[in-house]
């Protein structure tokens, strides 16, 4: 890796202050310290938020779940009181990396095969950033895109706790990423469908299967449905059609799975 | 003797202690004062033309020290082809020169054009990164077809990209061509032998330091046999003369074929040592060892079997393309022919065999032995097409196998590929398998399978193979330029420890361990007591080192000698000791006595006796006790076995898994079956990743498009099942003095057409009517074949 300065200043404004020029967030560095060692970027600065207490942290209010960015996967996990959020994060990479990657490192880099933003974007959370609170269905924004301005954030990630969820993930063999991965959260006021890994518009709703699964909260519902594949992702592991295929399959099973 | 460290027993491998607790010596580990580094910099394209280079940026750097380029090396010699093979008209194969760094082209994404040696790591790195290459990129020559058709070559100066055409055996040709076209059936079939990565754990790594006051080079490097690259280095590339060069491969981490070779690499860290009186690294990060180790496989085959109407195999005959890269590695010549071609009649008494091998040059990573190395893809087009022609004359592919097996009566068997097998009994292996595999269980396990909506296939294999490569006069009238034999020293200390030093190299295998074992058995004292010596060259006699499963077969064979000719001589020590004649001593649990007495010395006393040779008959007996054997073998071993495994297939995505996996091997006799059974385990990993998930693929532009571990996917040990592992009906070799046969491969060689065979069965199962699909079988490769059925 390139020559590096790094800070780790205590609160969220020392480290909003510390963000300046090219320096980057260091939170958790499990996707970013690969890819400095790799040479693939050069920052010149880290601002790692490791040290910031105020970011870290579980706490449930009635249904309502707030999670700090500062979290990491393994915490998250252990929590239980979002079953289906924690079982996500007990899959994410392997115990390294759900031991250092957070919550927040995970919603600002979006990667469209990540866990994380289909769960935000399934359970309708609010990203919190030290200047704003952003609905999910405006923060996701595309492939690595979020709504997240320079030097932006994300403190905390809140959660309103789903009548009924589950997350399906299949693996892309290698990464062990969602070659698909399907969240389903089913609410008093109708279910919400996020898929990820599979688009190259990353994480998006599957509208016309909440419509069929709030309307009936079966697999039965999705028969009759299919999914398009155009604009999905097409790589080494997977064609679009493929990736049409399993997001219905995934659906499925989390319907099954949350029921 | 004490039976827990003695043959047969299953001893704690002594090695892992210093593996397991991080006090093993890498190459990398190996420091001392004025170390530097060296870093390459390496094409990103598959093809082009270098039109220039410009190092005076990058030579002005911090820390820069050396720049190398292709043109420093222009007037040294090229990494040779270690075999040659003729084409079926009788000409010599093309062999262009692989030079340390390329020169006027580059030919694969990797491909090394310049090396910086610098203080550091970053600011060789740097430096790098600022060398100005103008290199003009060309098509790329990729697939192996379109190599032969086209007229854009890897080598311009051979003007073909085929490297030669060879049939074997060629006076068989036209006596199969027409047992194929009389018979009752022919089954064909089509596939490929995908290109694996190796892998190894730990990255290859070259350092050398140049010891001026006696203009002496020592080189430390992952090797799996370092006198053979010596003498490459030695006798082809640099001429530094071999008694001036040294050649260390301390602990290595892995190999698996691909630490075999002698690479660039090793040359230029020598060229900079000189040149800068300091000791020189270069270690490879993980894009580098998947950019240019040496790689695997990579055949597309045309196989087809012949069968009379009782089912009786009449012929097979095979096409096959194998791709060997952009250079010509050490070994790549004979994978393809002499380690494939001749296992073509498998475990059969098919009397016709004929095999076609074009090696094709591609701007791709070099391709040389991986684990197993032609065996495998020889079991895989047999076992895979007798497969399918059961399925075609709806026969039960166990006993269309049984019928056409060798039987126990008629060995030593001459094979119609040309190799006598020595001993086997393949309908036992296919008895023992039956019986641990619970195969009557199967069809309750395929009922509950698909109770949870899942597919379950049964797959079936048998495997015979050639290890130990040998014996030199034999494989020297089929192009090696090499002899293939072994050799240990048995050196008894005067305090009654022993040094044991061997040619073989152990990087994972255990030698450590086994060795002692032998000598231990032979001489009848404590294991504890004796040491192996591996890897230098400077200590241990001229072997041929550790590949093609032959360390036991081979150069346990010379340990065995060696300490023969050891006990020998101590008998005639302990005769002169006692005073009587060396007929009449007799050597059990370490101790020598005169034949129906009570008079004896010890192991011990006579060492001693040796090295202080008071009252010693120094007329007839010369101090010491040290022998050296080197053994070259009469013939392969040919271990064999019977595998079959069950597989869950989902055929909602495609997705596989290995339920139960049973290996029953033919290993002759087993010195420490702990090691086997670990060894089996080891291939079966990698022929389950092979069979399931190895995925290497270049784009149509060369680019390795799985050249990481976020793409390129490796086993991991939720991927495997538990495995059933046997090896109790061993048949000893008739031909080595310990009766072994060769257990490193096996797993690799046996498994991956077990799994196939398997999916297939899955999919049949499920009323799609799949005949074939190519590894790996990925979730989408499944799931694309059951909509296409």
């Amino acid at each position: 890796m390139y020559a590096f300065d790094i800070e780790r200043p205590a609160t969220i404004g020392e480290a909003v202050s510390a963000l300046t020029g090219e320096a980057m967030v260091l939170s958790g560095g499990q996707t970013l310290i690969p890819t400095l060692k790799s040479r693939l970027a050069d920052p010149g600065k880290l601002v790692s938020l490791s040290g910031i207490g105020e970011m870290k942290g579980i706490g449930l209010s009635g249904r309502d779940l707030q999670i700090g960015g500062g979290t990491v996967h393994a915490d998250v996990a252990a929590d239980g009181s979002y079953k289906a959020l924690s079982e996500l994060a007990s899959n994410i990479g392997d115990p390294a990396v759900r031991s250092r990657g957070t919550i927040g490192g995970s919603i600002a880099n979006n990667d469209p095969a990540a866990c994380y933003p289909a769960a935000a974007l399934a359970s309708g959370a609010i990203i919190v950033t030290n200047t704003r609170e952003i609905a999910a269905d405006d923060y996701f924004q595309g492939m690595f895109e979020t709504a997240l301005n320079e030097g932006e954030i994300v403190t905390a990630v809140k959660f309103p706790i789903p009548d009924a969820a589950n997350y399906q993930k299949f693996v892309q063999p290698a990464s062990r990423f969602a070659l698909v991965g399907v969240f389903v959260a089913k609410y008093a006021d109708g279910v919400r469908v996020a898929v990820t890994g599979a688009s190259n518009e990353g994480v998006h709703r599957w509208t016309a299967a909440e419509e069929a699964l709030t309307a009936n909260f079966s697999v039965s519902a999705l028969e009759g449905l299919s999914v398009s594949a155009d604009n999905l992702i097409s790589d080494l592991h997977g064609s679009p059609e493929y990736r049409a295929h399993l997001i219905k399959v995934m659906t499925g099973r989390a319907v099954t799975a949350a029921s | 003797m004490p039976k827990d460290d003695g043959i047969g027993a299953a001893t704690v491998r002594r090695e892992d202690v210093r593996f397991l607790t991080g006090v093993g010596q890498y190459t990398d580990d190996i420091k001392a004062y004025g170390e530097t580094v060296a870093v390459f910099a390496r094409s990103t394209v598959a093809n082009g033309v270098i039109k220039s280079i410009d190092t005076t940026t990058a030579a002005g750097m911090p820390g820069v020290l050396a720049i190398f380029t292709g043109e420093d090396f222009a007037e040294v010699g090229g990494n040779p082809a270690g075999w040659l093979i003729n084409s079926r008209d009788g000409t010599p194969m093309h062999e262009p020169k692989r030079p340390v760094l390329a020169h006027g082209k580059v030919r694969h994404v990797g491909d090394a054009y310049a090396a910086v040696i610098a203080e550091t790591l970053e600011q060789a790195k740097n430096a790098v990164e600022a060398i100005e290459a103008d290199i003009e990129e060309l098509d790329a020559i990729v697939n192996m077809k379109d190599a032969l058709a086209g007229s854009n070559y890897v080598h311009d100066e051979i003007g073909t990209n085929q490297c030669f055409d060879w049939g074997w055996i060629e006076d068989n040709r036209d006596a199969t061509d027409a047992a194929i076209k009389g018979a009752h059936h022919v089954t064909t079939l089509e596939l490929v032998n995908n290109r694996l990565v190796p892998n190894a754990m730990e990255p290859r790594s070259s350092r050398a330091e140049y010891k001026a006051a006696g203009d002496e080079y020592v080189l430390h490097t992952t090797s799996q046999n370092p006198h053979l690259t010596r003498l490459l280095i030695s006798a082809f590339v640099l001429g530094i003369p071999e008694n001036k060069l040294t050649v260390i491969a301390p602990d290595v981490g892995g190999g698996f074929g691909s630490k075999i070779y002698h690479y660039g690499e090793e040359a230029l860290v020598l060229a900079a040592a000189k040149k800068l009186g300091r000791p020189v690294t270069w270690t490879a990060d993980r894009t580098e060892a998947f950019l240019t180790d040496a790689h695997g496989r990579d055949h597309v085959t045309k196989i087809e079997l012949a069968m009379d109407a009782e089912g009786n195999f009449l012929a097979f005959r095979t096409e096959t393309l194998a791709n060997v890269g952009a250079y010509l590695s050490n070994f790549s010549t004979a994978t393809p022919t002499f380690l494939h071609g001749t296992l073509m009649a498998g475990n059969y008494t098919v009397p016709n065999v004929y095999v076609n091998v074009k090696a094709v040059f591609t701007n791709t990573a070099p391709v040389d032995a991986y684990r197993g190395a032609g065996r495998p893809e020889a079991t895989y087009s047999l076992e895979r097409v007798i497969d399918k022609a059961a399925r075609e004359i709806g026969r039960d592919p166990i006993e269309l196998r049984r019928q056409n097996f060798i039987k126990p009566d008629q060995y030593p068997f001459a094979s119609a590929a040309g190799l006598e097998y020595d001993s086997g009994n393949y309908d036992a292996l296919m008895d023992k398998m039956e019986e641990v595999a619970d195969m009557a269980g199967f069809a309750a396990r395929r009922k509950a399978s698909e109770a949870k909506g899942l597919l379950r296939g049964f797959g079936v294999n048998a495997y015979i193979e050639a290890c130990g490569i040998a014996p030199s006069n034999l494989v020297g009238v089929l192009g090696s330029r090499v002899g293939l034999y072994d050799a240990a020293t048995v050196r008894v200390n005067a305090t009654g420890n022993l040094s044991v030093m061997v040619g073989a190299h152990s990087h994972g295998q255990g030698h450590e361990t086994a060795f002692p074992q032998v000598v231990a058995e032979m001489l009848g004292i404590d294991a504890s007591t004796i040491d192996i010596v591996h890897g230098d060259t400077s200590k241990i006699p001229f072997g041929m080192g550790t590949y093609g499963s032959r360390s036991l077969a081979v150069c346990g064979s010379a340990v065995v000698r060696a300490t023969e000719k050891v006990i020998n001589k101590a008998k005639k020590i302990a005769a002169h000791m006692l005073e009587v004649s060396d007929g009449d001593i007799e050597l059990k649990d370490g101790q020598f006595s005169v034949a129906g007495t009570d008079k004896s010395v010890s192991f011990g006393e006579v060492a001693l006796k040796a090295y202080i040779p008071h009252e010693f008959p120094l007329e007839d007996i010369e101090p010491g006790l040290e022998e050296t054997a080197f053994y070259d073998p009469a013939n392969f071993t040919y271990p064999s076995g019977a595998y079959c495994c069950e597989v869950e297939l989902d055929p909602e995505t495609g997705k596989v898994s290995v339920e139960r996996m049973t290996a029953v091997d033919d290993f002759g006799n087993v010195i420490n079956p702990m090691i086997v059974t670990g060894q089996v385990h080891g291939g079966l990993g990698q022929g389950i990743g092979q069979a399931l998930l190895e995925n290497t693929t270049y784009d149509e532009n060369g680019q390795l498009l799985s050249a990481s571990y976020m793409d390129y996917t490796m086993p991991r040990a939720d991927d495997l099942p538990f495995y059933t592992v046997d090896h109790s009906q061993g048949n000893p070799c008739t031909h080595n003095p310990l009766g072994v046969k060769g257990c490193g491969e096996a797993g690799a060689i046996g498994s991956p057409p077990t799994v196939v065979n398997a999916v297939i069965d899955a999919m049949q199962s499920g009323g799609k009517n799949v005949t074939h699909i190519d590894m790996p079988v990925t979730p989408h490769r499944v799931w694309s074949a059951m909509q296409n059925a």
